[in-house]
């Protein structure tokens, strides 16, 4: 079938892609624009390791046409560090080993971010409550939720 | 997934019409059952009609008597609005409730009615408040929209546009998730229109239905202990690796009391 000629912006860059109706937005991100820190879990909504932010809305990418991105704002993980400096969220999982095999990492940091760009103030059932389409196999979550709050406190200048 | 044309229609009527002339065509509205649908190979449409910009779909509208709901709203709108919040406090509770962040931005009311999932959560919500669906071609009473699993009074070309609901003296909805999808195990939402109660189950059956026992124990005495004594049959309730009849009929009547507890509070 024909594809689809669609413009859209990534992580604050404009860009242009063809695509055929049935390629996800995941399958463009890591197989046409090379950004293959989305991850592709499950493929179908339940893992978050998709995690990105369409129009500042945080969405599983593998469940998302491409095509839908027509004039819309995609951010990624590529996003996140300044340069070489790391999101200060990058930086506490870091520390607190709040990763092990860190496949799941890319989308707990975007969900995380997500949450700290409208909340950063948030109890521990409101981080659970927003991070709980990611899933992680290996840390067990307390040491990201932890993370989590510390990173909010910190922005506080608690 | 097989390969298919992608359209967006702009108008209702140019929707309905994709919808009468293509060949095998399939509404898409948040894609979040249609896309794992497709990836699974269970249908392959030779179009998909996205709605995401035909006009008039996305609103609420919070009357006192009632809220309608456009059937392009996502889950994350209903929960997050303060109107809803205010007049249907139960409402905004259970859109809050479906799986979670990532899905709730996308998934539709128009959607999770439309694919009468047997475990979803709205269909509850449109039986227990007697709600009424908007459609391209008519209007359709919560009763008589979902008729069978994952089966609708929809025609081939119909297309939802909304939902009113009715505001009710007090109402709640409780479900038993699962823990991973948060799709309703057992859910119950009970409402109280004056002298009128209506008990609305979702997961326990292949389809959302009314517990007119519940119904006219409540209509007496709307109370927890109205349906202390009461048993509920586990004839003909889903089965699955997760739970078996009996338990799901012993869900119905804890998750039932639960609601009835939280209306008397305010719902949620
Ligand atoms: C990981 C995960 C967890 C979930 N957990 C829950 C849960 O806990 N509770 C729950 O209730 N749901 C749950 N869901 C379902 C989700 O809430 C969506 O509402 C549901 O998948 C419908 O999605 P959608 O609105 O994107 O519709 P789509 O997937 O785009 O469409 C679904 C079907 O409805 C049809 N359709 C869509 N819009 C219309 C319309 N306006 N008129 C007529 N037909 C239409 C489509 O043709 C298609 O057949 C979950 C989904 C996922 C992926
Ligand atoms: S890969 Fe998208 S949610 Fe798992
Ligand atoms: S660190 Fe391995 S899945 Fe989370």
């Amino acid at each position: 079938m024909s594809k689809h000629h669609v413009t859209s912006t990534v992580n604050g860059e404009p860009v242009e892609f063809l695509c055929e109706p049935q390629e996800t937005l995941l399958d463009i991100l890591r197989d046409q624009l090379d950004l293959t820190g989305s991850k592709e879990g499950c493929s179908s909504g339940d893992c978050g390791a998709c995690s990105v932010t369409i129009d500042g809305r945080l969405v599983c990418a593998c469940l998302v046409l491409g095509a839908e991105a027509e004039g819309r704002k995609i951010e990624t993980i590529e996003n996140m560090a300044e340069g070489d400096t790391l999101h200060p969220l990058q930086q506490k999982f870091l520390e607190e080993a709040a990763l092990q095999c860190g496949f799941c990492t890319p989308g707990f940091l975007v969900a995380a971010k997500s949450l700290l760009d409208r909340n950063d103030n948030p109890t521990e059932t409101e981080v659970r409550y927003w991070l709980a389409g990611n899933l992680c196999r290996c840390t067990g979550y307390d040491k990201i939720v932890k993370s989590v709050m510390d990173v909010a406190a910190e922005m506080r200048g608690e | 997934m097989h390969d298919f044309a992608y359209h967006r229609p702009q108008s209702l009527e140019d929707a309905a019409n994709f919808l009468r002339t293509a060949e095998d065509p399939l509404l898409m509205a948040g894609g979040q059952t249609m896309i794992p649908t497709l990836k699974q190979r269970l249908a392959a449409p030779s179009d998909v009609i996205d709605l995401a910009e035909v006009p008039g779909l996305v609103m609420i509208d919070v009357k006192k008597a009632q809220v309608s709901v456009g059937a392009m709203l996502t889950h994350a709108s209903v929960a997050s609005s303060p109107e809803v919040q205010a007049a249907l406090p139960a409402l905004a509770g259970l859109a809050g409730n479906i799986g979670d962040m990532h899905v709730r931005n996308r998934g539709t009311l128009g959607g999770s009615i439309a694919n009468n999932d047997p475990a979803a959560d709205y269909p509850a919500a449109l039986i227990g408040l007697g709600a009424t669906v908007h459609t391209s071609k008519r209007q359709i009473a919560a009763d008589d929209f979902f008729t069978a699993l994952f089966e609708t009074a929809l025609a081939g070309d119909e297309i939802v546009t909304s939902v009113d609901f009715p505001v009710p003296e007090l109402a709640a909805y409780m479900k038993f998730d699962h823990p991973a999808s948060r799709y309703a195990v057992v859910g119950v939402f009970i409402a109280k229109f004056g002298t009128d109660v209506r008990a609305a189950v979702t997961g326990a059956g292949p389809c959302v239905y009314r517990e007119a026992q519940m119904e006219e124990a409540l209509t007496r005495d709307f109370s927890p202990s109205a349906l202390a004594d009461m048993t509920i049959s586990p004839d003909g309730m889903n089965t699955d690796l997760y739970a078996g009849p009996e338990y799901r009929a012993n869900l119905v009547k804890i998750m039932a009391t639960r609601a009835v507890e939280a209306a008397l509070k305010g719902g949620g």
